[in-house]
């Protein structure tokens, strides 16, 4: 009876002790550079949305999403205005010089500017979409920029990333995962 | 001087308050439709500002997901499958009413189960101290009160 009776006085500790361990796990997220808003992506396992995008100038090839099947591919939503795609952009051209298929989608862009970028900074992309209504970009559920997609053979997208690509997130979720797509 | 300061003040912030992201070269001819338009949109998250309906937004994607509902609406879709056009696209998330699901039974059926659990305890609590009140009073207890109560000199003695 009386040992029942103190248990309870345990309770307001347990509840507190969680709610810490949940500020914490959320604290710890922001630590690791992790934004807490990322959403996962309502695609993943579906096959990528059907699309045929001009090229940025005119003459250009343009990008067909036809194109992401038969290999595991790097899909990357850009644009010149936006300051996290040049912070990126290292790790698109070093994938590239690796073999890694990166295709683009140029969001809302100039065309004398997303020209510039590509000019100044290098091209990765084995073809490049230029969506000036943003209308694909919406399509593959995007709501930041930049965002890149894993897609695998099939064409369908397995993975979602939002914000720049980082080298830990290089080696720790998408260099791994193309490998075992590859393998597959 | 500061009087007329403080209305202005006042006045600028409560417009500003009732202002709506909608741009007029974004309404829809058709008022039915357009009222139909501003009813899905003010129930779609805006995923930029996430605490926003795309409705009250001024983001960019905001105005983008206005629009495509509203063509959407034009060819014909029912609310439903404009919602879930919307949906496929970014996931239940831009929904601010959260449809009941598995996934969601938690967030609905919560506080629910919070007020039986606190119901449970409440009435173990009630039960326990009544109990302990018996328990109390039981046996010994009980002896030692009516010895108490019966306690005198005279009676004490060729009892023990």
């Amino acid at each position: 009876m009386k040992g029942n009776f103190r248990l309870t006085y345990f309770i307001p500790v347990i509840i507190i002790l969680t709610i810490l361990a949940i500020f914490w796990s959320y604290l710890s997220k922001i630590k690791d550079g992790k934004s807490i808003q990322d959403l996962p992506s309502a695609l993943i396992n579906k096959p990528t949305p059907v699309f045929k995008l001009p090229g940025i100038s005119v003459g250009d090839k343009g990008f067909d999403s036809r194109e992401l099947t038969g290999k595991v591919t790097l899909v990357n939503i850009w644009a010149s205005w936006c300051p996290p795609c040049h912070v990126e952009h290292p790790r698109h051209m070093q994938l590239a010089s690796e073999g890694i298929p990166i295709y683009g989608i140029n969001y809302k862009d100039k065309p004398e500017a997303a020209k510039n970028f590509l000019n100044n900074l290098g091209n990765p992309y084995r073809a490049i979409g230029a969506d000036r209504t943003g209308k694909v970009a919406i399509d593959w559920g995007v709501y930041g920029y930049p965002e890149t997609f894993v897609v695998d053979a099939k064409g369908q997208i397995r993975y979602r990333h939002v914000g720049p690509i980082m080298e830990d997130d290089l080696t720790n979720k998408i260099r791994p995962l193309i490998k075992a797509l590859k393998t597959k | 001087m500061i009087t007329r300061f403080i209305t202005i003040t006042l006045i600028a912030l409560i417009i500003s308050f009732s202002a709506v992201a909608v741009e007029p070269n974004e309404v829809l001819k058709d008022k039915s439709l357009e009222n139909r338009a501003r009813n899905l949109s003010k129930g779609l998250r805006c995923l930029v500002c996430q605490n926003q309906s795309i409705d009250d937004s001024n983001a960019d994607l905001a105005r983008d997901l206005r629009v495509i509902l509203r063509e959407r609406l034009k060819a014909g879709d029912s609310d439903k499958e404009v919602i879930g056009f919307i949906v496929a696209r970014y996931g239940e998330f831009v929904l601010l009413d959260p449809p009941v699901n598995p996934r969601t039974a938690l967030l609905w059926g919560g506080p629910g189960l919070i007020i039986i659990i606190s119901g449970i305890s409440l009435a173990l609590w009630f039960r326990r101290r009544n109990t302990t009140i018996a328990e109390e009073l039981s046996k010994i207890e009980k002896e030692s009160l009516v010895s108490l109560l019966e306690d005198t000199p005279d009676r004490r003695g060729p009892e023990k």
